[in-house]
């Protein structure tokens, strides 16, 4: 621990009994062991190591279904599965993949780092922090159990459209529950989110102070807690409609099927900016560091996170566009979803702004940053002429859109979190990883992920239709690439694994506490960061030097 | 090669669609290269590992000014020549020719709303080139997954309204070379037209997810000559009446069971196979509860379906009757009774 | 509250760890599954379903039960109640959102998919030409009539109650804050009552609507929004009822105080959000 640490923030390098809060419940701090310690917990530290944790697990059993996907898919022809269970698999990947492991990565890593980026002891609620990761397990549980009920596992997409939704079997119904208890989770992970990030920030941090993954994790909690109980009530009334005997979803009673769809999206596309915004926030933390330059236009990035998350609310049909919607309500989503262009487009060029006349060095954190940038552009703009319509209508559910949405979540949410792991493990473990594995990690993905996804896009626009088990001859031999990509690409993040555990088992040697030499909050406490940090805000002086040096204050 | 790119545009609107795309990709790659183009620059001379010291200024209202205005003007741009083909694609009115294209769990029927007949259009292609399970399976045709028993067959140079709705889920009505997609909603009517400039045979596939065999539903479309058309349909319309089941007809149990295999083995044998033993989820009707216990509880079930099990509204009462009292005497099942088509539509309700 | 250069506690209560969450991890997941296995007609689906509903209650007993004696021990300061509030603010906006959505569906039902069924576009023509509709419905395209709700029956008596809760709510709040605890007492106890009545009139409403006027949870789009927005509307009227008892039951026990009492104040912004759905209730599901 450096001494410029430990005279600032005297709290900082407790040891688990040391310290006193002057109250009387000493029992809290006899930190509990063993199982315990990880079922009981509430610290935002442990929380946040389980969602982490939790989420690779899920990051791998939604990617063991995509090989399943891409093998049968590898040539025409049923070769392994039926196409019931084929579509169980899509289903499963997508629900899976979107709730179970990109959303809590996220969540986890505003966890572990919120407290200590904003100086704050913990997060604001530290028992409900607990509950909201709690309910993730159980919530997977009740996924994985579905694939061996009578008629399967849910088999309707992860979009969960009725009437097909509503023939379901049993399967259904665990989704459905399951999606309950994720949406709780979500919310309640969010309350925590905004409220502490909106009352434990340090002295002399104002909202226009804070670390720009403060800023992206606040807007993106807010999403959530708009979105998340909108997609509860769709599955409900899915779910009376189902048993029940209702009919939003029925036109022989007066409802539609559209309906569905209109609320789905609602939450939806929010949706698809809640695992795109805590990205950005990622990587404008990183690109900085490592361009040793503050960040260009912090401002303006924090404008155009709030306008992203303002227009999301609003472009919701364009995932309608070929249900038929009248021409003005269809223009009407078309210029709304063109024009988030701008605000993310205000996002790049900050990035390279802040990299231009830089003195840049290329650890691995920035090499997946830089990665991220380049290809999430490129699905960027894949999503833009997805956006308008009438290019839309040959392109709708294909995999063109399966392209789309691969570039921006995997190159995207996925990369800027691996981005995160390498850039955070040093104070998570304390230990420095190989810079080689690291890089020797981003190549072979950088590679693979584009031998699999790019093809899609010739996919879609030749027509192939998106969750098909089977296909027309012409589509076979970007299948065929695509499919070897996806083997390799997964193979590759074995490799990351492996990579992770030797950093925690030592690395290649001791990280000092700021290896990187940045300049927010988390830095300047120890690396391994210690069970209890900022147990009494850091010092003024302190805040001020980081602020200046991200010339954020003068 | 169309392999890379869209299938030949056959309409207007198709042009229109590959033309605004080529408009758009030229723009996008324009400000790929530029955007990338300055980064790279950045990576390569603005590294430390050259010496290259940083220049801390982080902030320039000019240029954040024209970077966020020149998007947008660009977007205006884009979006200008789209909006009017979206007011082309969405005006149907004037058609000549009308169709109601019914989407079925898992595949199309077609009625020609102006001429008093309709047919459906099935896969052809046979389970033996699909199904590689065991074996790689017969030789896969040329035109694998995208053939069908009778297309939908439309005269040229004719704009063509089709009416979309659906029997039990949401389908997709697409023809890629026309620039068309409609989803088919249950219970509600949708539209779209084309006008097709060429004579050929054109292929598409339903392109919203629709239960088991959502891949296994193609839509082929047959463009002739406006002679051929009218010839095509003073046959079809003889042959709809000749083939049309007399309602008057008295069935005999025998003639039940032959007619009702031939729509066992056009509709049900997927799942519940020929020998009426099923597989995996589905189950088998050799012996089954349903199959051999009262009559209304098997028309109920064909009539609207269980989990996996499609309805089969879609069929004729002839058809429904007829299969029924075949799963009902074969399998080795032997209740001997047979359902007629009065009961079915008194089912029907 | 704590925005720009607000309150740093020294020490911000970090709560030790705690076995309730899981317990509630528990609970839902027996909950969730037991539903599922129910509603599926597998063997032990209820009892599952009862368990987990079982295990919830005692969790929130235990879980609320620790909050309850932190706070009276003193461990909540100043910076800790601004997050209850910023906490329970937000908490209160998502459950603004799940109504919203179904709110959604009444006005998507009223605007497009019932007239477009009911009486123009091609779907009418063409499928459903049969129906006719104007609302609220009392048939559907393909449903048993039934007889569409009034509103000033019951419905403006119980606007009525609900409007007065909100009030006698209020008085005692400033009973609370102006340390006349006879005031809040009285209050609170006339709010719940209040409360129940309205639950009791709602029941009867139900009962009439079920077995006398047809209207059923399957009878069409009107039918499905009516009872699920008055449904989840009344069970929010009964979460709040057992807030505000809970209330009543500290009161009585003589915890609050005229500074501290967040738990009072976070109960009664529940009872006021309840309140304000219900206007909304009232004019466009059985009014307007
Ligand atoms: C992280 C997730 C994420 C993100 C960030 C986005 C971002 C965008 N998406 Fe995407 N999208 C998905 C996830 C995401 N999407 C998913 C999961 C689906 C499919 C769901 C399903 O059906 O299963 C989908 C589907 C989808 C569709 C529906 C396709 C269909 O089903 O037919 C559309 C259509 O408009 C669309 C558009 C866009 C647009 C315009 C953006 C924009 O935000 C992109 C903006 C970015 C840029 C444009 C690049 C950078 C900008 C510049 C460099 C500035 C200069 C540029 C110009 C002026 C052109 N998306
Ligand atoms: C949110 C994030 C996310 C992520 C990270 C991914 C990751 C991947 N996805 Fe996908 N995907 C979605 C979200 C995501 N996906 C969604 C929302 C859908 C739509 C679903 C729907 O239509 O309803 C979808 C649909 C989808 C499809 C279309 C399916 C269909 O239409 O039928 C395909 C097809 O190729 C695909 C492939 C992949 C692949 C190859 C990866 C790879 O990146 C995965 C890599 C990871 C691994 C492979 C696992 C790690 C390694 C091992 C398990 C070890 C063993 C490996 C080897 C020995 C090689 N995904
Ligand atoms: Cu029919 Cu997909
Ligand atoms: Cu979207």
């Amino acid at each position: 621990m450096s001494a410029a640490t430990e005279t600032l923030n005297p709290a900082g390098h407790a040891d688990e009994h040391g310290h006193d809060h002057g109250h009387d419940h000493d029992h809290g701090h006899h930190a509990s062991t063993g199982w315990r310690r990880w079922v009981y917990a509430t610290n935002h530290k442990d929380i946040g190591t389980l969602y982490l944790w939790f989420a690779f697990t899920m990051f791998i059993t939604g990617g063991t279904m995509a090989l399943g996907i891409r093998a049968e898919l590898f040539h025409p022809g049923l070769q392994f599965w039926q196409p019931e269970f084929f579509n169980q698999l899509t289903t499963l990947h997508g629900v899976i993949m979107v709730f179970g492991a990109i959303m809590p990565a996220f969540t986890g890593l505003a966890n572990w780092m919120l407290p200590l980026m904003l100086g704050a002891p913990d997060m604001a609620f530290a028992r409900m922090n607990n509950w909201s990761f709690w309910l993730l397990p159980p919530a997977a549980l009740l996924l994985i159990i579905s694939l061996f009920v009578p008629g399967g596992a849910a088999a309707g997409g992860w979009t969960l459209y009725p009437p097909l939704s509503i023939q379901g079997g049993m399967g259904m119904d665990f989704a459905i529950f399951a999606i309950h208890l994720l949406g709780i989770s979500s919310i309640m992970g969010s309350i925590n989110i905004v409220t502490t990030i909106l009352n434990m920030r340090a002295p002399g941090m104002t909202l226009l102070k804070m670390p720009m993954f403060a800023w992206t994790s606040l807007v993106t909690a807010y999403l959530l807690i708009a979105v998340a109980p909108v997609l509860a009530g769709a599955v409900t009334m899915l779910l009376t409609d189902r048993h029940f005997g209702t009919h939003f979803f029925k036109a022989a009673g007066g409802g539609d099927p559209v309906l569905f769809q209109h609320i789905f999206w609602f939450f939806g596309h929010p949706e698809v900016y809640i695992m795109a915004l805590p990205a950005f926030g990622i990587v404008s933390q990183i690109i900085p560091t490592f361009s040793r330059k503050p960040l260009f236009g912090y401002v303006s990035m924090v404008y155009a996170t709030a306008s992203i998350a303002i227009l999301s609310f609003m472009v919701w049909g364009h995932h309608m566009f070929a249900v038929g919607m009248p021409a003005t309500t269809q223009l009407f989503f078309m210029f709304m979803t063109m024009l988030i262009a701008v605000p993310t487009g205000v996002k790049v060029f900050n990035w390279i702004a802040t990299m231009w006349q830089g003195s840049m060095s290329f650890e691995t954190p920035m090499l997946f940053a830089i990665g991220f940038v380049c290809l999430f552009t490129v699905g960027g703009f894949s999503g833009l002429v997805l956006s308008i319509a009438p290019i839309d209508t040959e392109m709708q559910d294909t995999y063109y859109v399966v392209a789309h949405f691969h570039y921006v979540l995997v190159a995207g949410a996925l990369f800027s979190l691996f981005a995160a792991v390498y850039y955070w493990l040093p104070k998570w473990t304390g230990n420095m990883y190989s810079e080689k594995a690291g890089k020797f990690h981003f190549w072979w993905s950088m590679v693979w992920f584009n031998v699999t996804f790019f093809p899609m896009h010739f996919l879609g626009l030749a027509g192939m239709p998106r969750r098909i088990p089977d296909y027309p001859l012409q589509y076979t031999d970007f299948n065929s690439v695509a499919s070897v990509g996806a083997f390799c690409f997964g193979l590759g993040q074995l490799f990351f694994l492996y990579n992770v555990i030797h950093t925690i088992r030592g690395g290649v040697g001791k990280a000092p506490a700021n290896p990187w030499d940045a300049h927010t909050l988390e830095w300047e406490v120890p690396s391994p960061a210690p069970h209890h940090t900022w147990e009494s805000p850091p010092d003024e002086a302190l805040v001020k030097k980081g602020l200046v040096a991200q010339a954020l204050e003068h | 090669d169309s392999r890379f790119d869209f299938q030949p545009a056959q309409t207007s609107i198709a042009q229109d669609i590959h033309d605004l795309h080529s408009w758009l990709m030229v723009v996008i790659l324009v400000i790929f290269c530029l955007v990338f183009g300055v980064m790279f620059y950045a990576i390569f001379k603005h590294r430390r590992s050259l010496g290259h010291n940083a220049k801390p200024f982080h902030e320039n209202t000019a240029v954040e000014v024209a970077w966020t205005l020149i998007p947008a003007l660009i977007l205006v741009v884009m979006a200008w020549p789209a909006a009017k083909v979206v007011l082309a694609q969405k005006d149907s009115h004037d058609a000549t020719l009308t169709i109601k294209a019914t989407g079925y769990q898992w595949f199309w029927g077609y009625d020609y709303l102006d001429s008093g007949f309709g047919y459906k259009s099935k896969l052809v292609t046979p389970r033996s080139q699909i199904e590689n399970y065991k074996s790689a399976g017969d030789a896969k045709g040329e035109h694998y997954l995208l053939e069908v028993d009778e297309p939908l067959v439309v005269p040229v140079d004719t704009k063509v309204r089709i009416l979309t709705t659906s029997n039990d889920v949401i389908h997709s009505w697409a023809m890629p070379a026309f620039g068309v997609k409609q989803d088919a909603i249950p219970g509600f009517i949708r539209d779209t037209w084309f006008k097709a400039e060429r004579t050929g045979i054109f292929r598409g596939q339903c392109s919203e997810l629709c239960g088991r065999d959502h891949g296994f539903m193609p839509i082929v479309v047959k463009v002739v000559s406006k002679d051929d058309y009218k010839t095509w349909l003073g046959k079809k319309q003889a042959e709809a009446k000749a083939a049309a089941d007399d309602p008057n007809k008295t069935w005999t149990r025998d003639e039940l069971i032959a007619r009702g295999q031939k729509v066992y083995e056009a509709n049900c044998v997927a799942c519940h196979k020929a020998d009426g033993k099923g597989g995996g989820p589905f189950p088998a009707l050799a012996g089954s509860k349903i199959a051999t216990g009262p009559k209304e509880g098997h028309v109920h079930i064909v009539l609207t379906g269980k989990n996996a099990m499609p309805s089969w509204a879609g069929l004729t009462d002839t058809e429904i009757a007829a299969v029924i009292t075949y799963e009902r005497n074969s399998f080795g099942n032997k209740t001997g009774d047979f359902v007629l088509p009065k009961d079915v539509k008194a089912a029907r309700k | 509250m704590n925005v720009e250069n607000g309150i740093h506690d020294p020490h911000y209560f970090v709560p030790a760890p705690s076995r309730w969450p899981i317990v509630g991890s528990i609970a839902l997941f027996c909950m969730g599954m037991g539903a599922a296995f129910w509603m599926n007609d597998v063997g032990a689906g209820k009892y599952v379903l009862l368990t987990g509903f079982a295990i919830l209650i005692w969790m929130i007993f235990g879980w609320f039960g620790d909050v309850i004696r932190e706070a009276q021990a003193g461990q909540y300061g100043t910076q800790v109640d601004h997050s209850l509030r910023w906490g329970m603010s937000w908490f209160i906006f998502s459950e603004v959102m799940f109504f919203a959505a179904f709110f959604g569906a009444l006005f998507y039902a009223r605007v497009i998919s019932v007239p477009e069924l009911g009486f123009f576009s091609h779907t009418h023509d063409l499928l459903w030409h049969n129906f006719n509709a104007v609302w609220p419905t009392s048939t559907g395209p393909k449903v048993d009539p039934y007889q569409p709700m009034e509103a000033f029956g019951l419905p403006a008596i119980n606007t009525a109650i609900l409007l007065t809760s909100g009030a006698t709510l209020t008085w005692a709040h400033w009973g609370l804050v102006e340390g006349k605890r006879d005031h809040l007492k009285i209050g609170l106890a006339i709010t719940v009552l209040l409360g129940l009545s309205f639950l009791t009139l709602q029941a009867i409403e139900y009962h009439h609507a079920w077995t006398e006027m047809s209207l059923h949870l399957a009878s069409g789009a009107y039918g499905a929004t009516f009872y699920m927005l008055t449904g989840f509307h009344g069970m929010h009227v009964l979460v709040g009822t057992i807030m505000l008892i809970t209330m009543l039951g500290r009161a009585l026990r003589g915890h609050f105080t005229p500074k501290h009492h967040f738990g009072f104040e976070a109960a009664a912004w529940y009872w006021h959000f309840v309140d304000v759905v219900w206007l909304i209730l009232f004019v466009f599901v059985y009014w307007l």
